[in-house]
C-alpha cells in the first residue's frame, strides 16, 4: 500500500507528510516530523501526555489517526514558546516546580493552555477537571494545579 | 489497512459495503484502541467527518438532528440542545477526559455497544432514534434497538448511522442521567440511569421513560419503572416504587467494581435521584 500524503498546518507552518494509514497524529509528529515534545504514555487515550489541539480543540494525538490531519491546523507543545520566550504558563511551572520527572508536562501545558483560553478565570475544581484526563506518576498534582491557578491570575491581571 | 475519508453517504456506504473487515472512523476513541490493541485489524478504515452534516446539530420538526461525528464537546457547548435535553448533554460529557471529549460521539458510544455507555440510557430514556444508511437505503431505528449483545450491534454489514435525532422535548417535560464510579471522573458505569419524564400542572408524571445501562447485556428500558410513577405526584412513595421497580429490572454480573446485590440497590437509587433532577428540569427549574 502505498503512503498516504497529507497536507496540514502545524503550529501555524504549513506541513506535508507521508504517513501509513494506520499510523497516529502522535506516531507522526514523534517519527516522522521529529517533534518528540508530546509523549507517548499509554496510546489508549487515558493519560494525556499526547495532548494536541486539532482546530482548536484539545485531543489526544494517540486517539487520532495522521491522514486525518488533511487540511487541519495542528498546534502542539513546539508551538508553545514564541522564540526564546516560554509562555506564561511554561515560566509558572518552572518558577514553581510544578513537574518532577518532566513526562506528563507537555501534555499538561498544552491542555492548561487550551483551558486558560477557553475560561480565563477557572475555579479549582474546574482546573482538576479539565486536567483530570492529565495523569502525573509522580502524583505532582497539587504544584500543576496551583501554577495553572496562579498563571491565570496573573494574566487577568496583565490583560 | 487502507484509509478512505469520502464526501458523500453514498460513497462511505460503497467503500463499506465493497470491503471485508471495513469500520468507520468518526471520533475514533474506541477504534483506535482497539487497533493499537489489535483486537481488529481492518482492511480499510473509512472516517466519514468529510461527509456534509456529520458535524452539524441541526433543529428539526422541534427536536435535533446529530451528525454521527458531533463530539461531546460540541454538544456540551450548544446552547439550544443543552436546554431541551440537559440528560444526554451530561451523560455524554461523562464519557472519559476533556481530550476524549474533543472526538467522542454519541453515535460511537451507541455502537461500541458497551452496556455501561454513559450516553445510551440517556439516550434510551429521551427517546431518540437513529438514522442508519446502507446498501439498502436509509432506515430510522430506534436506539435501544441499536445494541444486540455486548460489543455487537443490529446493523448490518456495510450500514452506519448517520445522525442521532432527538424529539422536540415535551413541554414540562424534563431528563436526567446519573451514573455510580467509584472515583470522581475517568472511569466507566458500574450503574448508570436515564430518567425522562413529563408533569402536569398539578405536578404529577403524565408520561415517563425509565433506563438503566451497565446491569445486564445491553441498555435496558425499564417499562415497570415508569408505570410505577405513572398519574402520580414524585413524593416519597411514588420514589420508592420507582426504586424498587428498578432495583428489580437490574440483572447485574459480580465483578471488581461491584457486587451482584449493590449494584441493584444503587439502580434504584440512582432512579430515585435521576428521577427527581428531571422532575425540577420539568418544572423549568435548574438542577
Amino acid at each position: 500500500m502505498s503512503q498516504i500524503h497529507v497536507t496540514t498546518s502545524i503550529n501555524g507552518d504549513a506541513t506535508e507528510f507521508l504517513c501509513e494509514a494506520e499510523d497516529t497524529l502522535l506516531d507522526v509528529l514523534r517519527d516522522r516530523l521529529g517533534m518528540t515534545g508530546s509523549k507517548e504514555g499509554c496510546g489508549t487515550g487515558d493519560c494525556g501526555a499526547c495532548s494536541v489541539t486539532v482546530d482548536g480543540r484539545l485531543v489526544c494525538s494517540c486517539l487520532m489517526l495522521g491522514a486525518e490531519a488533511e487540511g487541519r491546523e495542528v498546534t502542539t507543545i513546539e508551538g508553545m514558546a514564541t522564540g526564546d520566550r516560554l509562555h506564561p504558563l511554561q515560566e509558572k511551572f518552572i518558577e514553581m516546580a510544578a513537574l518532577q520527572c518532566g513526562i506528563c508536562t507537555p501534555g499538561i501545558l498544552v491542555a492548561a493552555k487550551s483551558l486558560l483560553e477557553k475560561n480565563p478565570d477557572p475555579s479549582e475544581e474546574e482546573v482538576r477537571y479539565w486536567l483530570a484526563g492529565n495523569l502525573c506518576r509522580c502524583t505532582g498534582y497539587d504544584k500543576i494545579i496551583r501554577a495553572v491557578m496562579d498563571t491565570a491570575a496573573d494574566l487577568r491581571r496583565a490583560s | 489497512m487502507r484509509y478512505e475519508a469520502p464526501q458523500s453517504v453514498e460513497a462511505a456506504v460503497d467503500l463499506l459495503a465493497g470491503a471485508e473487515g471495513a469500520f468507520v472512523l468518526a471520533g475514533g476513541t474506541d477504534l483506535l484502541v482497539k487497533l493499537r490493541s489489535e483486537m481488529l485489524e481492518p482492511d480499510l478504515v473509512v472516517d466519514i467527518k468529510r461527509i456534509a452534516g456529520m458535524k452539524e446539530i441541526t433543529p428539526e420538526d422541534g427536536g435535533w438532528r446529530i451528525g454521527a461525528a458531533v463530539s461531546g464537546a460540541e454538544m456540551g457547548e450548544h446552547a439550544g440542545l443543552v436546554a431541551d435535553w440537559p440528560g444526554v448533554v451530561e451523560a455524554a460529557g461523562l464519557i472519559g477526559s476533556t481530550q476524549v471529549q474533543g472526538r467522542a460521539t454519541l453515535a460511537g458510544n451507541l455502537c461500541n455497544a458497551s452496556p455501561a455507555a454513559d450516553s445510551v440510557p440517556a439516550m434510551v430514556a429521551a427517546n431518540a432514534t437513529v438514522r442508519i444508511v446502507g446498501p439498502q437505503g436509509t432506515r430510522d431505528i430506534a436506539v435501544i434497538d441499536v445494541p444486540e449483545s455486548p460489543g455487537k450491534t443490529t446493523l448490518a454489514p456495510g450500514e452506519f448511522i448517520a445522525s442521532v435525532f432527538l424529539p422536540a422535548k415535551p413541554k414540562q417535560g424534563g431528563d436526567a442521567y446519573l451514573r455510580f464510579i467509584p472515583r470522581t471522573e475517568m472511569d466507566i458505569a458500574v450503574v448508570g440511569c436515564g430518567v425522562s419524564l413529563v408533569l402536569d400542572s398539578a405536578g404529577k408524571v403524565t408520561s415517563a421513560r425509565v433506563s438503566l445501562g451497565a446491569v445486564g447485556p445491553k441498555v435496558m428500558l425499564v417499562e415497570a419503572a415508569a408505570e410505577a410513577i405513572l398519574g402520580r405526584a414524585l413524593d416519597d412513595s411514588a420514589l420508592e416504587d420507582l426504586a424498587a421497580a428498578c432495583s428489580a429490572a437490574a440483572s447485574p454480573i459480580e465483578d471488581k467494581r461491584g457486587t451482584v446485590d449493590f449494584r441493584r440497590h444503587v439502580a434504584g437509587v440512582l432512579a430515585r435521584r435521576a428521577a427527581e433532577i428531571a422532575a425540577t428540569r420539568a418544572k423549568g427549574e435548574t438542577a
